[in-house]
């Protein structure tokens, strides 16, 4: 299956300029850019959060106007909070980003797939913040949608489980869905990245291969570091 | 297993409305015996608009807590610590006796308008998903001064008895109200309620975050403001007509997410049911009081509520909360 994304997002709150943007299904998509630059803005504007305005359309739907079960078999988001406020047990926080009537197999199934899966009866407030980390990835994951935002999916997560989830999001675009990823890693993102976005100050500046958005100027300009003997310093 | 404890505490509230309408008992079979029809009004005009009362306050009160504490994102979230109903009782007392509006109908609606005056006061100063220390400094704040206003309004009103009302408004009463002030009470109550249960599917997804729940096409800030309205309308209608009680708010959420493993929108409906179950039960507790004695309902939810309000918050401080 092939799905077109479009989406517009407007300005938003002087955050992030306007902007026009496709997704490709199958490709993962990383959007990088200093602290502040607008990576978390811009997905918010693609998962049509307010304030931001402008259509966003999935396999040609218009996310806005879908009811809130509908919208999730297009759209799926991760924001960059892992707080919880409730003591939900892992499975039951992950059955309520389900769509109505899906099958509860999933939950076991994405849970095994970032192996999770003795975690599903636990209590999220009472996992490490890793541990939360992998069962908010895998709510994000479980309804399959075609248009995966995921704000961080890394943070808090040791090298191991950063790989795993990259992995992991590597198979669902290999499965068909657009993913969608802010990352810091420059490293992972070069590596697990179709497609890289450089945002600063609101703008994207690059949109291409990893090796042409990330080249040694871009790095120098926009993030004020340099590769120098397989090492990361300071421009 | 869900479907079996609903229907037990439908049983336990069905239970203690019979019970409050009949307690206490040692009266009524001389009564019936010897002025069946009095005592027939005495159960039908007295004390089961008083069992009613007691069921849809604490129904509202459970809900509307299981409701603002699903909003807040925070287990110490209720109408009375929010300030919500000390609010609903400065803005009745204001209308019935500082500008005269002594009508059930002026009461209501000045309890309507108090009750969202502090609402809309607290999601200023606490923000709309407010830390526990802001949340509770925030209440405490509003509760002082619609207490202090309240107090202040009843010393100055022109009514030379109406500072005596001050205990009913300010620690609540079910006695002597009439059924025409239930209806008052009930209709608002029942429709917020409703309307409560309507959210509990998007409150159940707040629980993701609310930009995971924005995300999924839920209008968060509709909800957030329906809810405001709905619990200003429910519960200050309800304290229009029996003042202030405290805590069934707090104690009927809390142990209704226990029934609904923790899933603060499910958890609505069960904590209207226990929040009946526990209003009902205080106020057949306090006939029991000695005789020519009467204890404020208020005072005996405090009593339990309190201690429990306490532990939540030791509960809270030594839990890892992320």
């Amino acid at each position: 299956m092939t799905a077109r994304l479009m989406a517009t997002a407007a300005a938003i709150s002087g955050r992030l300029h306007a902007c026009d943007l496709a997704f490709e299904a199958g490709t993962v998509t990383m959007l990088v850019g200093p602290n502040g630059a607008g990576k978390t803005s811009l997905l918010h504007a693609l998962a049509a959060l307010p304030p931001s305005a402008g259509e966003i359309r999935v396999s040609g739907e218009d996310i806005r106007s879908l009811s809130p079960g509908r919208r999730l078999r297009y759209l799926s988001f991760l924001g960059a909070s892992r707080a919880v406020n409730w003591p939900l047990l892992a499975r039951d926080y992950i059955a309520l980003g389900l769509p109505p009537g899906a099958s509860a197999d999933r939950i076991d199934a994405v849970l095994q797939s970032l192996d999770a899966g003795t975690l599903a009866q636990r209590r999220l407030d009472r996992l490490s913040t890793g541990e939360r980390s992998r069962v908010m990835i895998a709510r994000a994951l479980a309804p399959g949608a075609e248009l995966l935002l995921l704000d961080e999916p890394c943070a808090n997560l040791d090298p191991r489980w950063q790989l795993a989830v990259l992995e992991r999001l590597r198979a669902e675009a290999a499965d068909g869905a657009a993913v969608i990823v802010s990352i810091h890693d420059l490293e992972l993102a070069r590596h697990y990245g179709g497609r890289v976005i450089v945002i600063d100050k609101g703008r994207i500046v690059q949109d291409g291969p990893p090796d042409i958005a990330l080249s040694g100027d871009i790095l120098a300009s926009i993030f004020g570091v340099v590769r120098m003997d397989g090492r990361w310093k300071p421009a | 297993m869900r479907a079996g404890l609903y229907l037990l505490f439908v049983v336990l509230v069905a239970v203690l409305i019979i019970v409050s309408a009949t307690v206490p008992l040692h009266s009524l079979p001389q009564l019936f015996a010897s002025e069946p029809d009095l005592a027939w009004i005495v159960v039908t005009e007295l004390r089961l608009p008083r069992a009613l009362l007691a069921l849809v306050y604490g129904a509202v009160l459970g809900a509307s807590g299981a409701a603002i504490q699903a909003l807040f994102a925070n287990p110490l979230a209720s109408p009375d610590i929010t300030g919500a109903t000390g609010g609903a009782a400065l803005g009745a007392v204001f209308a019935a006796y500082i500008i005269g509006f002594a009508s059930p109908f002026g009461i209501a609606i000045g309890g309507v308008a108090g009750a969202g005056v502090a609402l809309a006061l607290l999601l200023l100063l606490a923000g709309p998903r407010a830390e526990t220390a802001t949340l509770l400094l925030a209440g405490i704040a509003i509760s002082a001064i619609t207490g202090a206003g309240t107090a202040l309004a009843l010393a100055l009103a022109p009514s030379p008895f109406a500072f005596y009302d001050a205990y009913a408004w300010l620690m609540g009463s079910l006695v002597d109200r009439s059924l025409p002030q239930l209806a008052f009470a009930a209709i608002p109550a029942l429709a917020a309620i409703v309307y409560f249960a309507r959210c509990a599917p998007a409150l159940d997804r707040l629980a993701l975050g609310e930009d995971v729940a924005e995300s999924m096409g839920y209008d968060i800030v509709a909800l957030r403001r329906n809810i405001v309205i709905a619990t200003a309308i429910g519960v200050g209608a309800a304290v229009s007509v029996c003042g202030a009680v405290g805590f069934i708010g707090l104690v009927g959420p809390v142990i209704a997410r226990r029934l609904t493993t923790g899933h603060p929108g499910r958890a609505i409906l069960p904590a209207a049911l226990i929040g009946a179950a526990l209003l009902l039960a205080a106020d057949i507790a306090v006939r029991f009081a000695p005789p020519d004695r009467s204890v404020p309902i208020g005072v005996l939810t405090a009593l339990i509520g309190a201690p429990f309000f306490l532990w939540l918050v030791a509960r809270m401080r030594w839990s890892v909360r992320p």
